[in-house]
């Protein structure tokens, strides 16, 4: 059967030429930039390839380099957490009114730019911000021992403030399509809510997991507002150092050096993805 | 849903009055964990003068509003920067996206599975060495600090989402239907326009708002290629909340806010399931 589309535009030639303008805007100003910052982060003074831009890196940046990575893993697992748990709930929760109550709730922070989520955390976490007044107020903490979170602690919760609704979203949907007769069968055989979340809910909508906390993870990494306007004091993000490395040095080899070993921190994550992808091929 | 219609074995249930408070104590510090910044936000957009200790203002106004709204003020300058820009990006995204989405999801394209992955890269490659170098050529091209550069870098990282999207929209359209039209005589592009792009149409409006609001809320690339001259709503917050004046960022944040909770509350009506479950097929 010759379908309307081959009729309306016959051969490759011509959905080639509808998808070359996307492709060269994504390869002028995408691709090209990637693969100019492999060349400027190996490249010496005199041109020829050189590591004394990584060894520099590592010299100044070490810590910071640790210090992203601990954030951002430490974010991408509480961001796990929190989805699973709401996700969780959405799907296997009994109580009608506290389902719907959730569903409206969560999502409020989905589309928040990190940007404001990084000013609001900042007013809202500092010592005198409005968490420490409510927690002082509701006699949990002493006046003294009231502290400005507005350090890794505060980097963490603003990304998992901002992440963990996109998670959910997508763990939502993807159990929200399970077949429910699964779940069924193990609550009529007796199965705890916890265990059907765990050992049948879960290990069906794991890849969907992996996808939503692979691209936070990335996204996370190269957030320059938030780590700027919460902590922007060493020990900071690796973002921040490119950012200085740049205004104040005009030092392009350092910042794409640092750039470079942000990507394989990305790659570790992909990775991670594709080996559980093909571990579930053979698996299937 | 379905599972509510499930029996709990009762040897396993709370009391229901504990459970019951238990389900409100979780719901509120939820609440709180998420409206306590907002309304912290709130706060600080209509305090006058807020400080050390005081829970809350000590006078409430409108003065920084005034300030913010003036008629040559920066505010407004930025805001209008700020959609101009974004404006031009979902042009220049859909006018790319569009064919590129009927193509991915309608004809036969060679290395589709290498296409697919080269649109997903923006998305999942961290952004900062492409800014970096960006702002490098665009320095020595002149391109950086107008606005024709930084809607370049959005509309780089927005069509990607936009050809998804779009090409999600194309391929839940019923090809039957395209079939029935020609059958009665419709010419290709007449079919396309008349049959194709309307049934598409919630889809593409879907992409278009993912885009303006991507650019619109912008960030890292705006810092690195929009300085010295373009500065956007968010560069003005951030530049505002540095400098330590949290009220001017404050409406600041709430004018970026607008917008993006307005697409929160309808993005279901746009963004259909039957679009969603056809995105990167």
């Amino acid at each position: 059967m010759v379908t309307v589309s081959q009729s309306v535009l016959r051969g490759r030639g011509a959905a080639l030429a509808l998808i070359a303008p996307a492709l060269a805007v994504v390869g002028l100003f995408f691709v090209a930039p990637l693969a100019m910052s492999v060349v400027v982060a190996f490249r010496g003074k005199e041109g020829g390839f050189t590591l004394e831009h990584f060894a520099k890196s590592f010299d100044f940046y070490g810590t910071d380099l640790l210090f992203t990575l601990a954030i951002v893993v430490v974010s991408t697992l509480l961001i796990g957490v929190v989805a699973i748990a709401i996700a969780g709930y959405l799907t296997l929760g009994e109580h009608p009114r506290t389902v719907a109550v959730l569903r409206w709730l969560y999502r409020w922070p989905l589309f928040i730019p990190f940007v404001v989520a990084g000013q609001l955390m900042r007013t809202f976490l500092a010592k005198n911000g409005m968490l420490n007044h409510v927690l002082i107020g509701s006699g949990l903490i002493e006046p003294s021992s009231a502290q400005s979170l507005l350090d890794w602690r505060g980097i963490v919760i603003a990304f998992v403030w901002k992440q963990a609704p996109f998670v959910t979203l997508l763990l939502a949907g993807a159990m929200a399509a399970l077949e429910p007769q699964h779940i069924e069968a193990a609550r009529n055989l007796g199965a705890r809510r916890l265990s059907v979340l765990i050992d049948i809910v879960l290990p069906q909508v794991r890849g969907t997991l992996l996808v939503g906390l692979v691209l936070s993870f990335v996204t996370m990494l190269s957030v320059l507002s938030v780590p700027l306007m919460i902590n922007p004091n060493s020990p900071t993000m690796v973002t921040v150092d490119v950012a200085y490395r740049i205004s104040t040095h005009a030092d392009y080899p350092v910042a794409n050096a640092l750039c470079i070993l942000s990507l394989l921190l990305a790659a570790i994550g992909a990775v991670f993805y594709l080996r559980h992808a093909s571990a579930r091929v053979e698996g299937a | 849903m379905a599972t509510r219609a499930l029996a709990l074995p009762a040897s396993f249930a709370l009391p229901a009055p504990l459970a019951t408070v238990l389900r409100a104590i979780v719901l509120a510090l939820l609440a709180f964990a998420i409206f306590g910044p907002l309304l912290n936000l709130l706060l600080w957009a209509f305090a006058e003068r807020w400080y050390f200790p005081n829970k809350l203002p000590i006078e409430f106004g409108l003065t920084y509003w005034y300030r913010v709204f003036q008629p040559r003020g920066n505010a407004l300058a930025s805001l209008g920067t700020s959609v101009w820009i974004a404006l031009l990006t979902v042009a220049f995204s859909l006018a790319v996206a569009i064919p590129a989405g009927y193509a991915l999801a309608r004809l036969k394209l060679p290395w589709r599975g290498a296409i697919l992955l080269t649109f997903l890269l923006p998305q999942a490659v961290p952004n900062l060495p492409v800014y970096v170098n960006i702002a490098q050529v665009f320095y020595q091209i002149g391109l950086n600090g107008t606005i024709l550069g930084v809607v370049l870098v959005h509309a780089s990282h927005g069509l990607v989402l936009a050809v998804w999207i779009a090409s999600a929209a194309f391929a839940s359209v019923d090809v039957s239907l395209e079939e029935a039209s020609r059958n009665l005589g419709a010419s290709p592009w007449t079919c396309f326009r008349t049959v194709t792009l309307p049934l598409a149409t919630p889809g593409l409006i879907a992409s278009a708002i993912f885009v303006f609001l991507e650019s619109l809320d912008e960030f890292t690339g705006t810092y690195f290629v929009g300085v010295p001259d373009v500065t956007t709503l968010p560069l003005l917050m951030f530049n505002a909340t540095m400098g330590g004046n949290y009220q001017i960022s404050s409406i600041t944040a709430l004018l970026l806010l607008i917008p993006s909770i307005g697409f929160m509350l309808v993005v279901e009506r746009f963004l259909k399931a039957d679009v969603l479950a056809m995105v990167g097929r």
